[in-house]
Parts: structure tokens; C-alpha cells; sequence
């Protein structure tokens, strides 16, 4: 087993590993890969921060999954491998999937998460189902699906001088950044008190939808660098590092794209190391990160629970802790019913 | 309450028992039967689908028998297993498992760089424990809501499973073959020690499920309540988790990582949709995954090179869909005629009484009347009141005259319309005295409930409003004994 192990892992090569990457020949394509998972990771993270904060992190999950059938049926109608066919598949099947979901949980005794286990995996079923009869046409195998191909995003056709995954995920994610810009108050409110947004008129469904669309968008571009299941990683991995450090959503986004640019960069590296798919190698780095976040906060908040009982030691020597607290004059104006 | 609770609960365990052991002599079966050394379907040359076909169902070959035994027992585990994940909504906790057993997977591989199925076991077991446990620590120690936590497990497990399962791609020794395959599952590559570890696998764990099988169900209903008799709560909770990974790794070979969950849940939850008693529930779960196994493993054997796992699961979920419109109680199809059948019948009605008021204000001398008077009072087009009329006829609760101008009730349509007034001011007196209604403000809602009341509900109020013969309004309340 040992022997084994030590044969799978290649020894720590740091001129192989880290500098050569970045030399003269290869920085080129080593700065797409990186620069795609930072990408990937931004637009992911950033959406899904407020997947997070909604609670509805699984259903981000479903979503990811269920993109699979979108695509393939997409190209199987309209026979075009554009962009934007597949951009609108994806999306339909992502809208489609909250739809499911919510008909068979509210139609039927069946709960929230039972009917996000039956809807993604019924769908991801019919699409793994779909790429494997339809493979060699629709430019999508089993692998893609399972791995992604970060790893090779510099070999593909490039457009306005970048390649073509690495575009398509450029724009998206100016997009995420401008709707984000133009709708952060109301997404705020929306997110985190839907009862005043509705009393302010702001339709919380149409949030929902909107946050879905923008959803199916991130995924369906992210989709084919990462893989199918590891998209849920960069959805919900970077925004919840951020939110174990942070209580307030701007410091949150912005740890986010902090966590995605480290995660990705020595993602790579950790891919470069141990010769494994780019892709599962910058999730398991970011999953590194959350681990080593969660630590910290589990030390910090140790060492601090100590310092506070030491205090609370030193006051119990000065004979306060015993004795009668002053008496609180009573509240003047009593709200009634302000307690929720 | 024990006492009860035992008393109650005994004949369900003996039945139990019962079905267990019949699984048991069907895993037993399974694994002395394909006792010889029985070739791979996978390796036979490609016929044309009639051909394999009857060859599956004729069950010559020991490959298919093999193939047919393992999704019996995967689906058999899956239900059962899955049947305590959906009652105590931990769905997605079957989902997380079965992602995280893949680097456990890799790992028994690299033991000694063979698939023995002992190690794999092993290493998936520990892994799809470490994953749980994972789960439960976060729980606790960090505000993360629980979707996110099982997001971040879920999908960090899979993604080390990945780099440690490219990792091993890259190595040049070892027999490597068909280890991709616990991604989406190949039935076909299953051999007969497989089906000897599921078998053995699944024994053990319907054992243990039939014999704890009190203490469970009390623990996936009532939580509380089981902690509050002293059962140790967190245990069970823990061995129950165990028999889930057990049902995972079953699964594995043929299913695959990526839609384990699926079989899990999805025979689980139709068998949820048809029944409302859990050991019934159990058995019908146990039919649908063996089933939806048996037939996705068909499938596969159909076509060439078709991964096992989207088969069996699609195949589960159109047994969801069919259960989800057309169950007995609660599909949505069923659901929907019986609605569009009540508002007819509400319809019907309200047109009955209309005819009775007419009736009762010239004193039952003669009960026709008119469809334009009718048309009239209900406030509606002759084309509407005629289809209405239409359907009292066919039910046999009224005739036209020749001309088809006249209705005239039935004796049938007379005691029904008289059944419905009587409902209707029974009620309005009702909330009159007992609920102090002001005489007003109560015919609205007598209007709804008057379709409603049953014979027992009916006499009831009868007597609690000792046999009243007037409605608040002062209307004659008829008598149930009412005859035109």
C-alpha cells in the first residue's frame, strides 16, 4: 500500500513544479490555464455567495448537473455548435430544473431535498445517457464531463486572440460583475430580508429566476473547463471560506475572489506536482484553503475562549461576580409585540 | 407507552422477519447458483438486440445470471436503505456519501494495484464514514448552513477521488481496466466474487435492518421520542449511516459514483408516494430499485458499450413519474380528475337545490320547472343550464319533459336536493348557536360545507341541535328521512 502511494506521488520537484511553468516557453499557455481558473472560480464564487446566503446551495448542485441534458439536446435540434445554442439549452434546462423541483415538491409529500436528488440525477442520467450515444458529434465525452479539460484550454480554437473557452468565460464573467454592480442593493435585500424587499416592491420571484438564469449562464460556461460535479465545488467552495472569515457581504465577495485566485493558482501547481486533471487539482486546492480557514478560525476562536476565562478569573478574584448586578430602571415605552 | 409501542409494533417485525429471510435465501441463491466460472456478457461478441434479448430473459448464460443477481441485490439495498433516508429527510446526505466513497475507492485500489472487492470495500466504507463524519463536525463547529456543508463535502471528496483516480491513470502499473467504470457503472464487468461480496454485503445489513427494525423506525419518525427511552440515539444514527455506505459500495460497480444517490432516493420516494405505512412502504421501495436494476442491466445488455448506471436510474425515474401522476392517492393526474369531478358535482348541485327552492316556494304542488326559469335564477346562458342538465339527466337525477323544456326530479334527485338544504340550514343553525354567527353571515359558508357533510357528520348535529324543523331564516329544515 505504502510502496504504492510512494510510487503515485512524484517527488517535490520545485524547478519542475513551480519555475518552469512561468519560464520563457511555457508561460503563455500556464497563464490561460491559471487565468481560466480564476475565471472560473470569480463568476462561480460570486454567484455563489448568494447561493450560500439563499440556502440554496444544493439546488446550485441540481443546476450543474441537469446543464448536461441542456447542451446535448440543444445541439441534437439545431445541429450548430454555437455559443449561444448551447448558452440557451443550458439555461433552459436549468429553469426547467428549479420548475421540476418545485412541481414535485409542492404537488406531492415529498420534501425539498428528496425532490433535488430525484430531478438532478434523472436529468444527469438522460445526458450522460446522450453524450455517450451521440459522442463523437456533439464534442462532448464522458471524460469532459466527469474531469473537465482546463488542462488543455490553450489547444483550443481561439477567438479575438484568446481561446475560445477562456472568452466565452471572459464575458460571462464581466457580465456577473456588471449585473452584480447594477443589482447589489436589491439582490441584498432580496437575499437577506425577502419579506421588506416584497414590502419595498421589488418582486422577490423574479430575483429568484434571475439568480437562476445568471446560474445556468456561470455553469454552462464553467462546465467544460471543470466538469460537471466539481462546478459545485467552485460555486459554493470560495463563498463559504469567505463566509467562516466575514460577516458582511462586501468583505464576503471579496475573500471570495481572493480564495478563487489562490485556490486556482496553486491548484495548478498541485496539478503540475502530482501529474492529475488541472481541474480536480484547483478544487481540491480550494478545498485546502476552506480546510485551513476553518482551522484558523477553530484556533483563533480557542485561543480567545482561553483569554476570556482568564479574565473572567481575574474578575472573580476582586469578589464582583457575586454580587447583585445593578437594577435596570424598566423599559419607559414598551413595544408591544416587537418580539418575532 | 413502550408497552403499547411494542404491542403495536410486533406485527410488522414478524412480517419483516419473514421478507428478510426470503431475501436472504435470494441472496444465498444468487450466490451458490453461478457457482462455475461463468464468462463476462461484457466479452461475447455483438449479436443483434433480439438475439441478446432472449438471451437475457432465457438466462442461459452465468454472465447474465450474474448481472441479474447483482442489480437484484443492489436495488434490494438501495430501496430499504433509501426508504429511512427519505422518511428522515437525509437525501442528500446518500448524495454526499456516495461521492465521497470515491477516494476511499482509489485508495483500496492502490493496495496492491488489483480490483479485489475486499479492499475496495474497505477503503470505500471508511472513506464514505470519514465523509459523513466530516459533515457532522462542520455541523457543529462552524455556522454554514447545512446545503453549503454538504456542497463543499460532497464535491471536495469527489474532486480528491479525481485527482487520486487521474493520478493512478498515469501510473503504468497495475490492471487498470474498469476502473473508470465506477463512474457511471458497468453491470457487465460485475464477476462472481462481486456478486459474493454484494451478496454477503446486503445479507448483513437487511439483518441488521430487520433486527433493529423497531429502534429505526422510531428513530426516522421520532427522534426525540427515541432519546427520550433511552435509546442511544447518536449510535443508531451512526450504524444507520454504516448500512447506508454498505448500500452504496453494493451499488458501486454497477451504478456508479455519480448516480448511487439516485437509486437511493428514487425508488424510495415513489414507494413514499403510494403508501403511508413504513414496512409497506419498505417492500414496495425494495421492488422498484430491484426492479428499475433488472431492467436498466436489460438495457445495457441491449446496446454495446451503454454505461449501466444512467440506465438503471432513468429507468427508476420513469417509475417516479408514472407513480407521481397516476398514485392511487396522491398523483397529480388522479388528483386533477378527482377535482374537476368534485366542482362537476358541486356544479350538479347547486342546481338540484335550485329546482328544490323552486319546488319548495310552490309548496311541492308540482315539481318541474323550467330551463329558462332555471337559466334565470342561476343567472346563466340556456346553453350552459341545458349542459348542466345535461349531466343531471345522465346521472339519473332528473327527466326532461318530451319537448325538453320542463326538468323534472327524480325521486332520487328529489332526496339528494333535500339532503343538500337540509346540510346547508343544519349548518346555518348550527353557527348560529353554536358559534355565534350572526344570522347574516352564515349562508356562505353553509354553501361550501353543504357538498361536503357526511351521513355520521349529519347526524350528529342533528342531535346537537336537538332535531330542529327551522333554519334561522325560517325555513323548514327537511327531515332526513326526506321523500319528494
Amino acid at each position: 500500500m505504502l510502496e504504492n502511494l510512494q510510487s503515485l506521488i512524484p517527488p517535490f520537484d520545485w524547478q519542475q513544479v513551480v519555475v518552469d511553468p512561468w519560464s520563457k516557453s511555457q508561460w503563455v499557455e500556464t497563464m490561460w490555464v491559471t487565468g481560466m481558473g480564476v475565471m472560473v472560480a470569480w463568476a462561480c464564487g460570486l454567484v455563489g455567495c448568494f447561493l450560500i446566503l439563499r440556502r440554496m446551495a444544493m439546488v446550485g448542485d441540481a443546476v450543474s448537473h441537469t446543464i448536461l441534458p441542456g447542451l446535448v439536446v440543444a445541439f441534437l435540434i439545431s445541429g450548430s455548435r454555437s455559443g449561444w445554442v448551447m448558452f440557451v439549452g443550458a439555461v433552459v434546462a436549468g429553469v426547467f430544473t428549479i420548475w421540476f423541483i418545485e412541481l414535485i415538491h409542492s404537488r406531492s409529500l415529498i420534501k425539498q431535498d428528496a425532490a433535488i436528488g430525484i430531478c438532478f440525477s434523472a436529468l444527469f442520467a438522460l445526458g450522460v445517457l446522450l453524450v455517450s450515444r451521440y459522442a463523437n458529434q456533439v464534442d462532448l465525452d464522458q471524460d469532459c464531463v466527469l474531469y473537465g479539460e482546463i488542462g488543455q484550454i490553450y489547444w483550443s480554437p481561439t477567438v479575438a486572440g484568446m481561446p475560445e473557452p477562456a472568452f466565452s468565460m471572459a464575458i460571462i464573467l464581466v457580465l456577473v460583475l456588471v449585473l452584480l454592480a447594477a443589482f447589489y442593493r436589491r439582490l441584498l435585500v432580496t437575499t437577506f430580508d425577502p419579506g421588506l424587499a416584497r414590502s419595498l416592491g421589488i418582486g422577490t420571484t423574479r430575483y429568484h429566476y434571475g439568480l437562476m438564469t445568471v446560474l445556468a449562464l456561470v455553469v454552462v460556461a464553467a462546465f467544460k473547463a471543470v466538469g460537471a460535479i466539481m462546478v459545485v465545488a467552485m460555486l459554493i467552495v470560495p463563498g463559504a471560506t469567505a463566509y467562516l472569515l466575514s460577516k458582511r457581504l462586501p468583505m464576503m465577495l471579496a475573500l471570495t475572489l481572493v480564495h478563487g485566485l489562490l485556490g486556482s493558482v496553486i491548484g495548478f501547481h498541485l496539478g503540475q506536482w502530482l501529474n492529475c486533471s488541472t481541474g480536480a487539482a484547483m478544487v481540491t486546492a480550494g478545498v485546502g484553503l476552506f480546510f485551513i480557514t476553518w482551522l484558523a478560525t477553530r484556533i483563533t476562536r480557542m485561543i480567545q475562549r482561553q483569554k476570556s476565562r482568564r479574565h473572567h478569573d481575574v474578575m472573580d478574584d476582586d469578589h464582583t461576580a457575586f454580587t447583585r448586578p445593578e437594577r435596570s430602571e424598566p423599559d419607559p415605552h414598551p413595544v408591544r409585540g416587537a418580539t418575532r | 407507552m413502550t408497552r403499547t409501542m411494542k404491542r403495536n409494533g410486533w406485527k410488522p417485525i414478524l412480517r419483516m422477519r419473514t421478507l428478510s429471510w426470503a431475501l436472504l435465501m435470494l441472496v444465498v441463491f444468487c450466490v451458490v447458483v453461478p457457482s462455475a466460472h461463468a464468462a463476462r456478457p461484457a466479452e461475447f461478441v455483438e449479436n443483434d438486440a433480439w438475439d441478446q434479448l432472449m438471451r437475457f430473459l432465457s438466462l442461459r448464460d452465468q454472465g447474465v445470471r450474474l448481472v441479474l443477481g447483482g442489480s437484484l441485490l443492489l436495488g434490494l439495498g438501495c430501496g430499504v436503505l433509501g426508504s429511512f433516508m427519505v422518511v428522515r429527510k437525509l437525501a442528500l446526505a446518500g448524495d454526499v456519501l456516495a461521492h465521497g466513497v470515491l477516494p476511499g475507492v482509489v485508495l483500496g485500489f492502490l493496495w496492491n494495484l488489483t480490483k479485489d472487492p475486499l479492499h475496495l470495500f474497505i477503503g470505500a466504507v471508511v472513506s464514505g464514514m470519514l465523509s459523513m463524519a466530516v459533515v457532522t463536525i462542520l455541523k457543529r463547529t462552524t455556522k454554514l448552513k447545512q446545503d453549503a456543508i454538504l456542497g463543499i463535502v460532497l464535491s471536495g471528496f469527489f474532486a480528491i477521488g479525481t485527482c487520486l483516480l487521474t493520478m493512478v491513470f498515469g501510473l503504468e502499473a497495475g490492471d487498470k481496466a474498469g476502473l473508470d467504470h465506477f463512474m457511471f457503472g458497468q453491470a457487465a464487468a460485475l464477476d462472481h466474487l462481486d456478486i459474493r461480496a454484494m451478496s454477503w454485503v446486503t445479507g448483513v445489513s437487511l439483518l441488521i435492518v430487520a433486527l433493529l427494525y423497531p429502534k429505526f423506525l422510531l428513530l426516522s419518525f421520532d427522534e426525540g421520542f427515541a432519546s427520550s427511552l433511552g435509546l442511544p440515539v447518536r449510535m443508531l444514527h451512526q450504524l444507520m449511516m454504516l448500512l447506508l455506505t454498505f448500500s452504496v459500495v453494493v451499488a458501486l460497480q454497477a451504478v456508479g459514483v455519480v448516480l448511487v444517490s439516485a437509486m437511493l432516493v428514487t425508488p424510495a420516494a415513489s414507494a413514499y408516494l403510494l403508501t403511508k405505512r413504513f414496512h409497506i412502504m419498505l417492500a414496495w421501495a425494495a421492488g422498484f430499485g430491484m426492479l428499475s436494476g433488472s431492467v436498466g442491466a436489460l438495457l445495457s445488455f441491449l446496446g454495446s458499450g451503454l454505461p449501466t448506471g444512467p440506465l438503471m436510474v432513468l429507468t427508476a425515474s420513469v417509475i417516479f413519474t408514472i407513480v407521481f401522476c397516476f398514485s392511487p392517492q396522491q398523483g397529480i393526474v388522479i388528483k386533477h380528475f378527482r377535482h374537476v369531478n368534485r366542482r362537476r358535482r358541486v356544479v350538479l348541485e347547486n342546481l338540484l337545490k335550485a329546482v328544490y327552492h323552486a319546488a319548495e316556494r310552490q309548496e311541492f304542488g308540482e315539481n318541474g320547472m323550467t330551463l329558462l326559469d332555471l337559466a334565470k335564477v342561476k343567472r346563466q346562458t340556456l346553453e350552459t343550464i341545458q349542459h348542466d342538465v345535461d349531466g343531471l339527466v345522465r346521472r339519473g337525477l332528473a327527466t326532461l319533459s318530451h319537448d325538453g323544456d320542463v326538468l323534472y326530479l327524480t325521486t332520487a334527485g328529489m332526496s339528494r336536493a333535500a339532503q343538500l338544504v337540509r346540510n346547508h340550514r343544519l349548518w346555518e343553525l348550527y353557527l348560529t348557536n353554536a358559534a355565534d354567527y350572526a344570522a347574516d353571515h352564515v349562508h356562505e359558508d353553509a354553501e361550501r360545507i353543504e357538498h361536503i357533510l357526511g351521513e355520521a357528520t349529519v347526524r350528529d348535529l342533528e342531535r346537537r341541535l336537538d332535531f330542529p324543523s327551522v333554519d334561522p331564516h325560517g325555513s323548514p329544515i327537511p327531515a332526513l328521512s326526506a321523500k319528494s
